[in-house]
């Protein structure tokens, strides 16, 4: 009988905890479109296999009143569970308790899922949604912050790390999700600033909504630090989801092998790219006729949307996809596409997912703007994830691979294994009009008809040079290929691939250019 | 993807048809820096303003007092001259680029 009370009284207690601030708070935080903490972990994890820690974790702050509160959970859910078969471990930051604030306790839960996770070398997936820091617990609840911090750092590139704006995330808080590998936003609700409206009204005069500052919209297509969108938490939670089964545990394991599909039949790669260099078409439509299934779970959509980057399979095997996007920009390197492109290649090489790669710009944007903006140090980052990366690389230059593009883009020079050309590619320092009118200017001007000289010139220097022929007379290109056999090339090459090995010298790390 | 009308861009004498980046389109022309010319380096208040037009000065000398963040900021004249016009007064409130005062 003793028993029996026993278990009666744990389970009050944890029906206590189960309510989180309580009903009047779940309600206010059900008017937001929000759902709670504990659902929200039930909602991405397997049915039935999430498996709570530290419910009955309190604080023991002590000053300004806080020895009379009591706060469930200390405001914030961790636990282990699976997404799709794959262990993850996950924390929910609880907004009706305290407003999801973050103290001392709230944090070593935190933290104490997050060691868990770096030593059984599964994902973590943390859902943010709080008001900051406690402010009560003064200096304790910063170095909360810190601990979080740098576990994030040191867990980056060994266990993958998802993070979920769910609330309000503002301050120093941001920087967890900022050192996480993807970050998840959901519209009108996720909100991210390090100084939100309020302040800067008072000490700058801007007036802004906190929906302009930091919105899930911003932050996607301006700011590009999210890199999914959703409008709603269910489509958030389901791209979640997605992403887990395309991504290996961990930097030892690799993904999940799914079943081989046919691309669908509705995709003729012949008909997607024109002929003329000049003219834009949809990369993705290329990345789609050669992924198992057409299936293409692209990575920051809405941001410089000039280069396209995400995930999809070949053959069952993850692969990432990073392109050349002619449709916006003409699809040029400039600093933003950069910098997506960079971060991408290395979260490829660090969890040994190989990477294909589809080429077709026309360069560098040029511009006072972006000169001063730094594209030089961010042009560089491209060069430096691709020399540094040992995952398969294979390259497809469907049209122009011009001057630093071309080099920058995947080429042999940084070590790409397989090197592709579509008939349609130029590979050549610059686009035949910008060559003939620095090679022939003298001939040109000199001419009794300059227009009709220079039409003749820029004729001759396309004839001779913006074909795929003279790289790959130098084997630069491995194989001149017709469209229709790219699929087949991939496969193989990746086949090939598959137990590759380099040796790089030994260094502690290397000093790219952030 | 959104209906965008496609546009052309310009990149070593080719023209290519395509989609221009919201970036792009409201990228700031540049402007070459005019030594006259005291401008709000950061936005902020301005709690003095140390000269009136007409008056005489030289490289160095305060001009503006600009409180941004805390600090009180000394906005001193880039040459020697006559300020010709003062925009400010104690008091206001300015956006960041604004030209405060100037000198010929």
């Amino acid at each position: 009988m003793a028993l029996e009370k026993k278990i009666r009284e744990l389970k009050e207690k944890r029906e206590k905890m189960l309510l989180g601030g309580g009903e009047e708070a779940i309600v206010k935080q059900k008017a937001m479109g929000k759902n709670t903490a504990r659902e929200r972990i039930i909602a991405i994890l397997d049915p039935g296999t999430f498996h709570e820690y530290d419910m009955f974790v309190e604080h023991d702050a002590r000053d300004f009143g806080m020895d009379k509160k009591n706060l469930p959970s200390d405001g914030v859910v961790i636990g282990t569970g699976t997404v799709h078969g794959n262990p993850v471990a996950i924390f929910a930051q609880d907004f009706t308790v305290a407003g999801g604030s973050l103290g001392l306790m709230h944090s070593r839960k935190i933290t104490k899922i997050m060691d868990h996770a770096l030593k059984m070398r599964i994902p973590l997936i943390g859902i943010n949604d709080s008001g900051g820091a406690r402010i009560q617990e003064g200096v304790n609840s910063l170095a909360g912050y810190g601990e979080i911090f740098f576990r994030n750092t040191i867990s980056s590139g060994v266990i993958p790390q998802i993070s979920v704006i769910l609330g309000p995330c503002a301050g120093g808080a941001v920087y967890s999700p900022a050192l996480t590998d993807f970050v998840f936003v959901v519209d009108n609700i996720s909100k991210m600033f390090i100084t939100g409206p309020e302040v800067i009204k008072t000490v700058l005069g801007e007036e802004i909504s906190m929906e302009a500052l930091g919105g899930a919209r911003v932050h996607c297509e301006t700011s590009g630090n999210a890199h999914f969108f959703a409008t709603s938490e269910e489509e958030c939670f389901s791209q979640i989801k997605r992403l887990i089964s395309l991504i290996p545990r961990n930097n030892e394991m690799k993904a999940a092998i799914a079943e081989a599909l046919p691309p669908e039949a509705g995709y003729d790669i012949e008909k997607i790219v024109p002929g003329d260099p000049t003219l834009p078409y949809d990369v993705r439509e290329v990345i789609r006729a050669v992924a198992d299934g057409s299936e293409f779970f692209e990575i920051q959509e809405m941001y410089a949307r000039n280069m396209v980057i995400g995930f999809g399979r070949m053959g069952g095997r993850t692969v990432g996809f990073v392109a050349n996007q002619p449709m916006e920009m003409a699809g040029v390197l400039d600093v933003d596409s950069s910098d997506k492109a960079a971060r991408f290649i290395r979260y490829c090489d660090a969890f040994s997912i190989p990477l294909i790669t589809f080429v077709d710009l026309p360069g560098y944007l040029p511009g006072v703007d972006q000169e001063h903006a730094g594209v030089i140090r961010h042009g560089a980052k491209v060069l430096y994830a691709y020399s540094e990366a040992t995952v398969p690389k294979l390259t497809v230059i469907l049209r122009k691979a011009y001057g630093g593009g071309y080099i920058a883009m995947s080429s042999r020079h940084l070590r790409a294994d397989f090197v592709l050309a579509w008939p349609t590619a130029e590979i050549a320092v610059m686009g035949p009009e910008g060559a003939a009118n620095i090679i022939f200017r003298k001939e040109i001007t000199s001419a009794s008809n300059p227009d009709e000289m220079r039409r003749q010139k820029v004729d001759e220097y396309r004839e001779k040079f913006a074909n795929p022929y003279v790289a790959a007379s130098r084997g630069y290109v491995d194989a001149v290929i017709e469209p229709s056999e790219t699929r087949r090339m991939l496969l193989h090459g990746l086949e090939v691939s598959e137990s590759k090995e380099v040796q790089m010298p030994w260094k502690k790390h290397g000093i790219p250019p952030f | 993807m959104e209906k965008r009308e496609t546009e052309k861009l310009i990149i070593d004498h080719t023209s290519y048809t395509t989609r221009l980046s919201p970036r792009f389109v409201s990228r700031k022309p540049y402007e070459p820096p005019v030594p006259g010319r005291i401008q709000s380096f950061i936005p902020g208040t301005v709690t003095e303003v140390l000269v009136k037009p007409g008056d005489t000065v030289k490289e160095g000398d305060d001009i503006v007092i600009l409180e941004a963040m805390k600090m009180k900021n000394r906005l001193k004249s880039h040459m020697d001259g006559k300020v010709v016009a003062v925009n400010v007064s104690p008091g206001d409130r300015v956006a960041k680029g604004v030209i405060l005062a100037e000198i010929s």
